[in-house]
């Protein structure tokens, strides 16, 4: 049984031009001990899908179909008391982008991760700070430092307490969005090292959400690919980067740079992503995909499992 | 690729910025007056049609050397010629002639474009700064050059109606009308989308191959680097530590900072190596700078010399250039 198991997923957004299908028909699963990579260009639905997951969506948002079982209880079916009490923080945390920005300045930060432990958990404001200060050494920072203030960090040490805070009440999942994006590229390869470390350490499981995919590479097991609201193709980390399927995958890795190995061409995927307010009909890549077919423009293609735990949904798959 | 023919020659360039502090420190306080050293005597040269890459991490100075040598910022100290112009000398009314040769396109295109002006009149402004009529014909030709086809759709539209991807081309089409020799492309693609970046790049290069256009390209992110560019320089704070031929500098880096910057990109492979970290601690103050090497404080291979003497930038092979004293 999945750890996290999300099907049929749909979470539209009504705004003022229209609704918005940010999140359109997702399945995915994830075992415990995984670490799965969720990549697409921006706007095509990665945050949406997390936030759905947590239950933190804007009031414009509606969930129209679909379930999120956790631990198999569906999330979507209970109430917010239980799943603030009970499943955030606890089963399931976020590192949300830009988090470090977000650090209170006028409160140390050992205050700020003690603060939710104690929300969560009934134990002594001592006992609390003694898991403040493992939290600390477990991310890598002097646990002394718990007494500091948000400015007194770099940016780099930040990420690492927001981390930790996401740690901090022992969940089963982690769901990490854009956790190095704003940095430079040494500290990102000490926190990608970090987050490493700890999926070995804790046996944790984790999203993480990128638009990088050599971030992806570099961490997860597995990777699900997502172009307009849709997962378009999902499997084995190395699957996807070694024999990927979907045209839109193809592109995106023929295309994305790497320091070392074969000089890659320009091969540029034509077009920009569609808005979500009218997607094209049918398979929603249609539009930009060199291998378009007259059925490719009126039926939306199905979810076909190649091989076992690789999807992919496109029509040339038949 | 690159003639021989120099294009851009930078020399001993030195941008300082004064620490402010209060009136009360300037007039009483007997230390020496604080500068950041965000460029501190660099020199370079970029040859026609070649793309030079100024790589390092942020804060290093790579964003004020491109706007010191377009003198959007005053130079401290140093001297850069473009073609045979002396740039730092210009006048006021020759100063106006050299950006028509020179010009610049900026990270972030959401917020480098006017919202309130129409494609047209963005575009078509260096026109009526410099008093060069045909703008509809320019216009429509630099459009197409950069393949917002058909351009006369675009005319009337605003940046809020364009793709990330459009408004680039956009801002590129402004830096391409007057003709420049030398464009500075400041993280041209960082804000952009990884499908839409290559069809970005790949102008840049249009550009180059049919205008002879040569770049200045500043960027955080080695790989792409290696798509991109002839040369690279990297950079740390405020001084170039290594500069060679990009597969040279990338397969074959010299200088401990490169092999931990090198060392730390991450790769698109899962069965390729994870990203290292090879050096401690995070970039110092560029206020307070370490006497001898910069990088001693964070360097595993550092030695006694490193704290007393300044390394000079030294070719150790052909065309590979580093300043370091344990590899040279």
């Amino acid at each position: 049984m999945p750890l996290l198991d999300i099907q049929n997923l749909r979470t539209y957004f009504s705004t003022r031009g229209g609704t918005v299908k940010a999140v359109d028909d997702v399945s995915l699963q994830i075992e415990r001990g995984d670490a799965l990579g969720l990549a697409g260009e921006s706007g095509c639905g990665k945050t949406t899908t997390a936030l759905t997951i947590m239950n933190l969506l804007p009031s414009n948002a509606e969930v129209l179909s679909g379930k999120v079982f956790l631990n198999d209880v569906d999330l979507l079916t209970i109430d917010e008391e239980t799943l603030r009490k009970e499943v955030r923080m606890k089963q399931l945390s976020m590192v949300f982008q830009g988090a470090m920005n977000a650090l209170n300045p006028v409160f140390r930060v050992g205050d700020q991760i003690r603060q939710g432990i104690l929300t969560h958990e009934d134990i002594t404001k001592e006992a609390a700070w003694e898991r403040v200060r493992e939290l600390f050494s477990l991310v890598g920072i002097n646990p002394d430092r718990a007494r500091e203030y948000p400015h007194e960090f770099s940016g780099g040490m930040k990420q690492r307490v927001i981390i930790a805070m996401a740690l901090s009440c022992n969940p089963d999942l982690i769901i990490a969005d854009e956790p190095v994006t704003a940095l430079d590229v040494i500290i990102q390869a000490q926190i990608l090292e970090l987050m490493r470390d700890l999926r070995e350490k804790l046996g944790l499981s984790m999203i993480m959400i990128t638009h990088d995919l050599s971030v992806i590479a570099d961490t997860c097991n597995k990777t699900a690919i997502m172009y307009a609201g849709k997962i378009v193709e999902r499997a084995s980390s190395i699957t996807i980067f070694k024999k990927p399927k979907h045209p839109y995958t193809q592109g995106l890795i023929a295309n994305f740079p790497s320091v070392s190995g074969e000089l890659k061409g320009f091969e540029p995927i034509s077009g920009s992503p569609p808005n979500l307010i009218s997607p094209p009909n049918g398979c929603r890549f249609h539009p930009r995909c060199p291998y378009a077919m007259g059925v490719c423009s009126k039926e939306e293609p199905e979810t076909v499992e190649l091989e076992r735990g690789h999807f992919v949904s496109c029509h040339l798959m038949k | 690729m690159s003639s021989d023919e120099i294009i851009l020659k930078v020399r001993n360039l030195r941008k300082w910025f004064p620490v402010r502090t209060g009136i009360l420190e300037d007039l009483f306080s007997r230390d020496e007056k604080k500068f950041v050293k965000a460029v501190d005597g660099i020199s370079f040269d970029i040859k026609k049609r070649q793309i030079y890459g100024l790589a390092g991490e942020s804060g290093c100075g790579k964003t004020t050397t491109g706007r010191v040598i377009l003198r959007l910022l005053e130079p401290t100290s140093g001297e850069v010629q473009l073609g045979d112009q002396d740039v730092f000398s210009l006048t006021k009314g020759e100063l106006n002639e050299f950006r028509k040769s020179a010009q610049i396109i900026f990270q972030d295109p959401y917020e480098s474009l006017n919202p309130r002006m129409s494609i047209f009149d963005f575009v078509s402004e260096p026109l009526v700064v410099h008093n060069i009529g045909n703008e509809e014909e320019r216009v429509t030709n630099a459009l197409k050059t950069v393949e917002l086809i058909p351009p006369e759709e675009f005319f009337y539209r605003y940046p809020h109606e364009l793709s990330g991807g459009q408004r680039q081309r956009v801002a590129i089409a402004r830096a391409m009308i007057l003709n420049p020799k030398f464009i500075v492309a400041d993280e041209p693609v960082s804000m952009l989308d990884v499908s839409i970046r290559s069809s970005i790049l790949k102008l840049m290069f249009k550009l180059r191959d049919e205008m002879g256009i040569s770049y200045l390209y500043i960027t955080h992110d080695l790989a792409t680097t290696r798509q991109v560019c002839d040369k690279i320089a990297i950079m740390y704070l405020g001084k170039f530590v290594e500069e060679a031929e990009t597969e040279e500098l990338l397969s074959n880096p010299l200088h401990p900072y490169t092999q931990a910057l090198v060392s730390a990109v991450p790769i698109p492979d899962p069965t390729a190596r994870k990203s290292k970290v090879t050096i401690s601690g995070e970039i110092p103050s560029p206020i307070d700078l370490p006497p001898g090497c910069r990088f001693r404080p964070r360097c595993p291979h550092a030695k006694e010399i490193c704290s007393k003497e300044e390394p000079d930038l030294v070719e150790v092979v052909s065309n590979h250039r580093v300043a370091c004293h344990v590899r040279v």
